[in-house]
């Protein structure tokens, strides 16, 4: 889909003198040419920052300043712009997560209908507690705000899939999936 | 009043997520009218004969909004579709984003042309993966049936769509922070003046309407303004979706007349309270509106009655609570959810949300003290009307409609040392 319609070039980035070159290294070749076709997508070029994040994301599963300083490398964004965007958002976790990012709702309908319960339930079923990885690092759990997904609450969403109408014995039938797969 | 299906008319048809099969249910048929036939001013007109009010919960008349960007100005204009859902208890424009994008896609084409833009983006929740695979496989196919692109229908009008997805903030659902975040900045809400209207993306012209505002345009341009006044009450004219959620036997969304009373929906539509429980307490329209109390059940469901009884409409999320909700425990959930989500932006927002959760976390402790409520409501009384923008309001209108109704709820806690074994709720 071309949408160029009044594409302003963003500034080149000016190095410093004698400053190290940034080469990309973490980020693959498939993201790279991902972030660089956002790159053209906006009038200006500051609007991919987000698109570009969300790439590095999905492929790596979580930020660092060394991936900023890539994504600044490919897109000539001022990596301080990039990392005051990232830090904003609760999608783009900043440390290393389990394969599975099990994140269940427990804000306010989805706690009425028993998302706490469902909460303990999964914790006592991975042996951790929110916040936490599971020691093969398969499951990592947490609690969301709002996914709206409250008329069929408790709710919760792995990856990127949403389960609604949890019980327990869907939940354990979900994590057994998710294993076998291993 | 009764359910009345516009926008759901169609949601179940199997293939309305497709352009093909939303064509066949005269789909595109408004932005080819509006297009080939219709001048920007008659757009707008006719919206503002409708009398149609933005759905995502302030109800500003949607045609208003419109005749605001300047005619003269020679900076380009932005339509920009509010597709961050967020509001908790809301779940309504989900459906349509999955089920009948194409509406919201017709809207959005209808409402650029009125306000002379040339390029539009759907900003969606970044949570929303298969919303948002949905979407834009319909903007996809859209281009390609024509209906996007350049010289459409061949009247040599130019229309570009991007959708663009979030990274997680409820705050980017008010309109200045979704335009900073759809800049590429923190997505922290601006001082309005000037509006978006005059200065918002990139400092051009921006008009921010909610999805479901947009869905119900092609309906307007199709069959008249006039027709849309005719549905719903006087000042708040059309259907409305609402998310009825909480204890009630069938929770779901539901599409009624505006000015339905809410006991319709929550019993006819939603089968009543669960287990045959008797109702303690309703919040009309997403975490950001007062509570109703059991009393205020046949209020109409329209903008006007709403905030009469001292409500907002809001986003139209039901939220129905049964008689053994501890209301303090409710309103834990409430506060700590707009701690989480303040950008951080205004000193009143950043650290009254803070102090308001952890009193609220301590009087559920068993710890609370004589005072604490006063407290709570000076503290209330301090964010109120001293924010940027209306998440430090959202924050505590619901704080200070409980204190007033269900005081004995939180002295419970205070007097009788009443415990609730609290968790450690953050993770980021």
């Amino acid at each position: 889909m071309k949408t160029q319609l009044t594409h302003i070039p963003g500034k080149p980035r000016i190095k410093a003198p004698g400053a190290p070159e940034v080469r990309v290294k973490i980020l693959n070749a498939e993201s790279v040419a991902e972030i660089q076709k956002q790159m053209v997508r906006f009038p200006i070029r500051r609007s991919a920052i987000l698109p570009a994040i969300t790439v590095a994301n999905r492929q790596l599963g979580y930020l660092s300043a060394e991936v900023y300083e890539e994504i600044s490398e490919i897109t000539e964004i001022p990596v301080s712009q990039i990392a005051e965007a990232a830090s904003f958002y609760t999608l783009f976790p900043k440390k290393p997560r389990g394969k599975y990012l099990i994140m269940v709702c427990d804000n306010i309908s989805c706690a009425l209908c028993g998302a706490d319960a469902m909460i303990k339930y999964l914790e006592m079923k991975l042996g951790i507690k929110r916040g936490e990885t599971t020691e093969d690092n398969l499951f990592t759990l947490g609690t969301a705000e709002c996914l709206a997904g409250c008329s069929a609450a408790p709710m919760m969403q792995v990856n990127d899939r949403y389960y609604e109408n949890l019980t327990p014995a869907k939940v354990d039938k979900l994590l057994e999936e998710l294993k076998s797969k291993e | 009043m009764a359910e009345y299906k516009l926008l759901f008319r169609n949601i179940d048809e199997p293939d309305q997520h497709t352009v093909k099969g939303y064509e066949s249910r005269r789909g595109y048929i408004a932005w080819r009218k509006a297009l080939t036939s219709m001048k920007p001013d008659e757009v707008i007109a006719e919206v503002k004969t409708s009398g149609l009010r933005g759905r995502g919960g302030a109800g500003f008349p949607t045609g208003v909004k419109w005749s605001f960007v300047p005619k003269d100005s020679p900076k380009p204009r932005y339509l920009i579709c509010n597709a961050d859902e967020s509001e908790p208890g809301t779940c309504k424009d989900r459906v349509l984003l999955e089920r009948d994008p194409h509406a919201m896609i017709e809207g959005m084409a209808i409402g650029s042309f009125a306000i002379g833009s040339h390029l539009a983006f759907v900003y969606i929740r970044g949570e929303f993966d298969y919303s948002i695979a949905i979407v834009e496989k319909a903007v996809e196919d859209a281009y390609k049936a024509g209906h996007l692109g350049k010289n459409i229908y061949g009247t040599g009008y130019d229309l570009e769509m991007i959708v663009y997805t979030g990274g997680g903030a409820y705050i980017c659902g008010e309109e200045t922070a979704l335009i900073n975040s759809l800049a590429g900045e923190r997505g922290m809400s601006s001082m309005r003046p000037p509006f978006p209207a005059i200065e918002g993306l990139y400092g051009c012209p921006t008009i921010v309407n909610n999805v479901e505002t947009l869905a119900c345009v092609p309906h307007i341009i199709n069959r008249g303004g006039e027709w849309h006044k005719k549905i719903g009450t006087e000042k708040s004219p059309g259907t409305k979706l609402f998310s009825l959620t909480g204890h009630v036997n069938r929770p779901g969304n539901y599409e009624v007349e505006l000015g339905t009373p809410l006991s319709y929906l929550i019993n006819e539509l939603g089968g009543g309270i669960k287990d045959g429980n008797k109702l303690k307490a309703v919040i009309p329209g997403g975490a950001s509106c007062p509570f109703l109390s059991a009393d205020q059940v046949d209020t109409p469901l329209d903008f006007e009655a709403m905030a009469e009884a001292g409500s907002m409409l809001g986003s139209g999320a039901v939220i129905v609570m049964d008689e053994r909700t501890d209301i303090a425990w409710v309103t834990y959930k409430l506060i700590k959810f707009f701690k989480h989500e303040s950008c951080g932006k205004c000193t009143p927002c950043r650290e009254g949300t803070k102090w308001l959760t952890m009193m609220i976390e301590r009087i559920l402790r068993g710890d609370g003290k004589e005072g604490d409520l006063d407290k709570i409501a000076d503290v209330c009384d301090n964010i109120l009307g001293r924010t940027i923008c209306p998440l430090g309001d959202a924050a505590v209108m619901p704080i200070i409609s409980v204190l007033q109704k269900f005081r004995g709820d939180f002295e419970k806690h205070i007097k009788g040392k009443k415990k609730i074994e609290m968790e450690q709720f953050s993770f980021a």
